[in-house]
């Protein structure tokens, strides 16, 4: 099977599972991203096609939510919060750092496909704040040396494997 | 859990699971919100199992929702002694079973420590942080398993929607909620009853009942933890809503970014239809309702109730002009409620305790209730549940214990981005939803990020402005085009390149997009500005006219030295600078090249001795 199709089947099947009503085009989107980890063009059309969607308004929808990517993302997602709490608390400087470690700003993925970047409104941790949020695990009270530990230590494990 | 047919059955079972669930049985319980899973909670708590087990003892450990008080987790109260354990680690966990659980003493080191007093605290309600609360609707979190319903129907869950649905007729309790003067927890402040009865008497149907739970507003997070640690109120709220207004079929929209909401209110939805408390005859009644959840997709204007039905519809979220009320036409132009998950969970409280008593609590206009995050530069950050009408200030110093490291409150900011920043001067202002309006700010969903004097106020406005607009859906040309000249005047006056003339400009194209603006995003996005131009005009001034940012933050503005006196030559600061501005011999002062200093903060965060001064 070629790549192509196999995403239009796989797609389908997600379809399948919502029943196939138009309103479920977010939901669909969702787990779509959740396979691939990122949304690819022909997953897209798939869905358009099989919800009876045009693809151009999958696009309008696929592009205007934040949590939706069209590029394959990175093995890790490190999420830093912007909220208030985390703003007020030094946000900028941990996103700084973080940028200048991974060497990429967000919505990027590093080179070797190990990390992407991005920013989030609130996690709703704002006692832990300012907080980086990693795959689904939270890093709380972060400094720029911490950075450089997490960062570090899963850059390790990488290598080890 | 086996269906439940009528009211008297629901007592019955309520009475059997309170022997299961009693409270004065020996139990430890442990806060597993998002706040304390990002201490490490559940390693706590697999440790104190294991322990548990190791020691051959029968008590419960029980993983709870959120207890409020973040900033001391991981959190573990030992009952029926109710003793209050902070920053609890797996190391401390062999001393809390054999001392606490088996013997019945104190673990003294893991108390609450009075920072004003020196003294520690035993009891979760004697310390400062708990005890001006009222906490009605957050109260249960500490204490139920959101996981299971039995826990919640334990203590009392559901026999407000027994008795709704056996003793009072939906106008009945239209009236009930109308009569206790409910006010919409998400922002807008409007009477929760008057809304109910205009979808009850509106013609079309299916009718449709919405929980909102895209908690957008940054720094708040109540709902996260409502949703969280006490989903079947919600759930119940929602049904006992359902059932006035008429409606069969309900959703609750999460947000993207609150993963355990969405696990642990679908196990509420899951296991109220296996009890035969959502689906079809509830309790045996005639009335049929059912509830599905929805993910949002990280966009902010869908907390906007126009904007969040095209999200449930499977559409980009773009308010629409409303010349019809939703509870008219809403959802797929059908009757509908839009309410705040907090404004659910408060009914069940209305229909068993009655509307008297809720109004009885709270300020003339606002009655019951309010859940606040308490965040920021603070020293208790946690979620408080006070009645309407406390004063900031109480809030601030007497539940929050105050401002960190003995600086200076300047401001809180409440409402999220449609808000305002509220100074010193206001901090003996009641707060409720009129209040709030008066000064300037909002109550919005409950958040109060408190700032100190480190915290610039042209940089927070400029924030909220970056944040607008990277939110605005671009449909209308105020909003969209409005807010991104108002952040590059603002990102201008950050970077010294204001000039005479901008807060004016500033104040004219905020009456611009006020009133031009479709929605409440872009009708309010001008608060932050016009808040802090209207008490912080001063620092504005600053940064326009001597080109100094007073707070220290705003890059362009300030200069990083080393002072001479403090540094002992330790080297972290070269070690640490990534553009090698920091220079010097071991063991004397060093300096920093401003060229090529960036202001990154790097030095000062890895300076032990305070020698790096900022000007």
């Amino acid at each position: 099977m070629t790549k192509a199709s196999n995403i239009a089947s796989t797609t389908k099947n997600i379809v399948k599972k919502h029943g196939g009503d138009k309103s479920a085009l977010i939901a669909v989107l969702q787990d779509i991203q959740e396979t691939f980890n990122y949304l690819p063009k022909d997953a897209l059309k798939a869905a358009g096609k099989y919800m009876g969607i045009p693809f151009s308004r999958v696009y309008e929808v696929a592009t205007f939510y934040n949590a939706f990517s069209l590029k394959p993302r990175g093995e890790h997602i490190v999420k830093i919060c912007m909220g208030t709490a985390c703003h007020v608390r030094g946000a900028a400087s941990i996103q700084d750092k973080m940028e200048r470690t991974l060497c990429i700003k967000p919505g990027e993925t590093t080179s070797d496909n190990k990390f992407s970047l991005e920013t989030v409104n609130c996690v709703g941790a704002c006692a832990l704040g300012p907080v980086v949020v990693i795959d689904t695990e939270y890093h709380g009270q972060m400094t720029m040396n911490k950075v450089d530990k997490v960062i570090g230590k899963l850059k390790a494990e990488g290598a080890q494997s | 859990m086996k269906k439940i047919t009528n009211a008297l059955e629901l007592r019955q079972v309520q009475d059997d699971l309170q022997k299961t669930y009693d409270p004065n049985k020996q139990m430890v319980t442990i806060c597993a919100g998002t706040g304390c899973r990002g201490y490490g909670c559940i390693k706590v708590k697999d440790a104190l199992e294991a322990e548990i087990s190791r020691q051959n003892i029968n008590v419960e450990v029980r993983a709870t929702g959120c207890f409020g008080f973040c900033e001391k987790g991981p959190l573990v109260v030992v009952h029926p002694q109710k003793i209050f354990y902070q920053r609890v680690g797996e190391k401390d966990v062999a001393d809390i079973v054999t001392r606490t659980v088996m013997q019945g003493e104190v673990v003294e080191k893991l108390f609450y420590r009075d920072p004003a007093t020196s003294e520690t605290v035993m009891k979760e309600e004697d310390v400062p942080f708990y005890k001006k609360q009222q906490r009605l609707v957050f109260g249960s979190n500490g204490i139920i398993d959101p996981t299971r319903i039995e826990s919640y129907i334990a203590i009392g869950g559901y026999s407000a929607l027994a008795k709704a649905l056996s003793e009072m007729s939906p106008e009945g309790i239209i009236n009930e909620v109308k009569k206790a003067s409910l006010r919409g927890r998400g922002g807008g402040g409007f009477m929760a009853g008057t809304k109910w009865e205009g979808c009850r008497k509106a013609h079309g149907s299916p009718k449709y009942i919405i929980a909102n739970g895209d908690e957008g507003d940054p720094g708040a997070y109540m709902d996260r933890s409502l949703m969280e640690g006490n989903p079947h109120s919600i759930v119940e709220g929602m049904i006992i809503g359902a059932y006035a207004i008429g409606a069969s079929q309900g959703y609750i929209y999460v947000r993207n970014e609150y993963p355990l909401a969405v696990v642990h209110l679908s196990m509420a939805i899951e296991s109220a239809r296996e009890a035969g408390l959502l689906g079809k005859n509830i309790l045996g009644s005639d009335f049929s309702f059912d509830i599905a959840i929805n993910k949002g997709g990280g966009a902010f204007v869908c907390g906007e109730s126009s904007a969040l039905f095209a999200s449930i519809e499977g559409r980009a979220g773009e308010p629409r002009a409303k010349y019809v009320h939703a509870v008219e036409k809403g959802l797929w132009d059908k009757p509908t409620v839009l309410n705040n998950v907090e404004t659910w969970a408060n009914v069940p409280l209305i229909i068993n305790k009655g509307a008297d008593w809720y109004a009885s609590i709270g300020t003339e206009k606002s009655k019951g209730t309010k859940i606040f995050s308490l965040v920021g530069k603070i020293n208790n950050t946690g979620l408080v549940e006070v009645p309407m009408g406390m004063k900031l200030r109480e809030i601030i110093y007497d539940i929050g214990g105050g401002i960190p490291n003995g600086r200076k409150f300047k401001a809180v900011q409440t409402g999220g981005p449609s808000g305002g920043c509220i100074p010193e001067s206001l901090l003996d202002l009641p707060v409720d939803f009129d209040k709030l309006y008066e000064v300037g700010s909002m109550m919005g969903s409950g958040g109060m990020i408190v700032m100190d004097d480190r915290s610039c106020m042209v940089d927070v406005a400029k924030y909220f402005l970056a944040f607008l607009q990277e939110e605005s859906c671009g449909k209308c040309v105020p909003c969209r085009e409005g807010v991104r000249r108002m952040r590059e005047i603002l990102e201008d006056i950050c970077a010294g390149k204001g000039t005479e003339g901008d807060i004016e400009l500033l104040e004219k194209i905020s009456q611009g997009i006020a009133d031009g603006s479709l929605c409440a995003l872009g009708g309010s996005a001008p608060n932050p500005v016009l808040s802090t131009i209207k008490y912080f005009r001063d620092e504005y001034d600053a940064h326009i006219k001597d080109h100094r940012c007073p707070a220290g933050v705003c890059k362009a503005l300030i200069t990083y030295s080393i002072d001479p006196e403090k540094c002992t030559g330790c080297g972290m600061c070269i070690k640490v600078c990534p553009t090698q501005a920091t220079s010097g011999e071991k063991k004397k002062a060093h300096t920093i090249d401003d060229k090529k200093c960036t202001r990154c903060g790097a030095c000062i965060e890895s300076c032990k001795f305070d020698a790096i001064n900022v000007k």
